[in-house]
């Protein structure tokens, strides 16, 4: 019965999830108050994960024949879906009136997508990953081509969905292969059955890492995986392209590391291999060819890939559990997430309040934003400084506890790359900061911009929490180190 | 005579491999979905062999597979719902001519 508790913020969600969907079948009138309902079911979720979090003492354990594991790593992705979701349903209210009449099914979808996050993070069985997996996909898929009439929103999910799929089923391939070395598909066991493994068998074992890690790196858009990201995060409407920049790369990014640190710790010096190439392309790539976008949202995509890429040094970086070990890979990423988390949907809220204005997600048309919001272009200043890491802001706390891992363990290549890759990133989140202060107005373009309650109160939020976490890091340094414990069997 | 496991992998692994090649090959997005199948498909048969040749006394490897056709089947619904949108917006479904998001 204890056990049911830590269920409570996942079946708060899907509970929610329901009632929005039905309510709206309900009746042909329309109903303004759906969007407040699922927003309520994802600030519950969040208390309650926060309660579990603070106040309940969790014991690391697997329940239900091992599929599921409950542990603080899970709970802290309970907490981060939550968010997401909560954050996400704000951002996406003034811009779905807008453009959409079937709100039940939207905002069903995006809860479900969250839950699917967070089923994400608990899952400890291959046949668990593989479902959660693929409810986060399916919902993202049609999320991205929720705008029927829109050619580039479906284009967009039909690249996704095509992608998605090949990566998915490559995925599974890897799967069939490590349940035939191993004969379980349970993590716990999977390590226990490979740690006295043959060498003969360590030959199979390597493809199924492999085809796991493209699984894997299509979701967390690891290079070479990645190139489904531009064209859908261009064509989703923008509060789903939000999503899918921090949400599905959150999942991906957990149960990536739960799969590599409780399924396969045997194989630890061929996986760091592995995504420590993943990780220096990603940055790279994702790098210099954002700088020739003039798209906000293809440039944010491109950045995100390089974030990812630096989000991978943590794993690399990952030497096991030591006490009073500040740098430590594993809460080097949870942090990163973090500040990715409001820097990231901080920056997609002004783009999303631009959007909404003038039609547009041209650089070029934030010339002069400064003079048409003051508030949108100073708080854009903020988010865009996390992103590049200048002290003052999260993303500096997050880049230095991830590069300080890499040079604790001695990755002084990767520390050396990413840091490189960080200053070229700089040139094109700066350029954006150019256009909007200092490139002059076009004459027609110079009414105001004015701001809905949600929007502001989402950037206001997550403006604060940048600096916060900039400013205030050791409480948040706090809370992640409390959630690295992981379910070792 | 019993047969060989080796016989049923190496079946799954050409199915994958063709399965594969009509993915990277067709131009059309149903010639892609199909492909995809024949992956899923190749997953399943592997899935099954392994149970019973490693594991037949639990019911794992079955269950893996049923969820795999399951969950395909989902998605299948999901892919054929875009594609009929995408044929809506633009009269084709060839991917090559699916081309407005480029940079």
């Amino acid at each position: 019965m204890q056990i049911i508790i830590f269920f409570l913020p996942q079946l708060v969600l899907l509970l929610s999830m329901v009632l929005v969907f039905g309510i709206d079948l309900v009746g042909s009138n329309e109903k303004k108050w759906l969007p407040y309902l699922a927003l309520a079911g994802s600030v519950i979720s969040l208390a309650i994960s926060l309660y579990l979090f603070g106040w309940v003492e969790v014991t690391e354990q697997t329940v239900l024949g091992g599929m599921i594991a409950i542990d603080s790593f899970a709970l802290f992705f309970q907490i981060f879906a939550a968010l997401v979701a909560g954050i996400i349903i704000l951002l996406s209210m003034e811009y779905m009136d807008e453009r959409s009449s079937s709100k039940g099914e939207y905002y069903s979808f995006i809860l479900l997508a969250s839950f699917s996050i967070s089923l994400l993070s608990v899952s400890a069985d291959l046949i668990m990953i593989f479902i959660a997996f693929e409810l986060l996909s399916i919902s993202s898929y049609i999320l991205t081509g929720f705008l029927r009439n829109d050619g580039k929103g479906s284009e967009a999910a039909i690249k996704y969905f095509l992608y998605g799929s090949i990566a998915s089923a490559m995925m599974l391939y890897g799967m069939s292969l490590l349940y035939g070395t191993t004969a379980s598909t349970n993590l716990g066991q999977i390590a226990q059955n490979l740690s006295g493994i043959d060498s003969s068998l360590r030959w199979v074992v390597y493809p199924a890492l492999v085809l796991l890690m493209v699984g894997f790196g299509y979701k967390t858009v690891a290079v070479p995986f990645h190139q489904w990201s531009p064209d859908a995060y261009e064509g989703a409407p923008t509060p789903v392209t939000a999503f899918l920049a921090v949400g599905s790369i959150g999942g991906g990014f957990a149960i990536l590391i739960r799969v590599m640190l409780t399924g396969l710790p045997d194989f630890q010096v061929d996986w760091v291999a592995l995504i420590s190439a993943l990780s220096i392309l990603s940055m790279t790539l994702g790098n210099l060819v954002a700088i020739s976008q003039k798209n906000i949202k293809r440039m944010l995509a491109y950045s995100g890939i390089a974030q990812a890429g630096y989000i991978l040094i943590g794993l690399v970086s990952w030497g096991g559990w030591q006490a009073g070990n500040v740098f430590d890979g594993l809460s080097g990423i949870l942090i990163y997430l973090l500040v990715y988390l409001v820097a990231n949907l901080g920056a997609f809220a002004v783009v999303i309040a631009v959007e909404n204005k003038i039609g547009s997600n041209q650089i070029s048309d934030y010339a002069g934003l400064i003079k048409r919001s003051p508030l949108l272009a100073g708080t854009m200043v903020v988010f865009l400084l996390s992103l590049i890491g200048i002290p003052g802001t999260g993303g500096f706390v997050g880049k230095l506890m991830v590069f300080g891992a890499a040079m604790n363990m001695e990755y002084y290549f990767l520390a050396v790359i990413a840091i490189i890759n960080s200053v070229i990133a700089g040139f094109y989140y700066l350029n954006v900061i150019r256009y909007m202060f200092f490139q002059p107005l076009d004459e027609p373009a110079r009414e105001k911009i004015q701001l809905t309650r949600s929007l502001s109160s989402v950037i206001v939020l997550t403006c604060a929490f940048t600096l916060l976490m900039g400013i205030f890091a050791q409480p948040f340094i706090q809370f992640v180190q409390a959630s690295l414990g992981i379910v070792a069997n | 005579m019993t047969i060989p496991i080796n016989w049923y992998l190496l079946v799954a692994a050409g199915l994958f491999s063709i399965g594969l090649y009509g993915v990277l090959s067709r131009r059309n997005a149903i010639g892609i979905l199909m492909g995809i199948e024949l992956m899923l498909n190749a997953v399943n048969i592997n899935l099954i062999a392994f149970w019973r040749y490693l594991d037949p006394v639990r019911m794992t490897g079955q269950v893996f597979a049923i969820f795999v056709f399951t969950v395909a089947a989902a998605e299948v619904a999901v892919g054929l719902a875009l594609v009929i949108a995408i044929y809506r917006n633009r009269d084709t479904i060839v991917i090559e001519e699916i081309d407005l998001l480029k940079e």
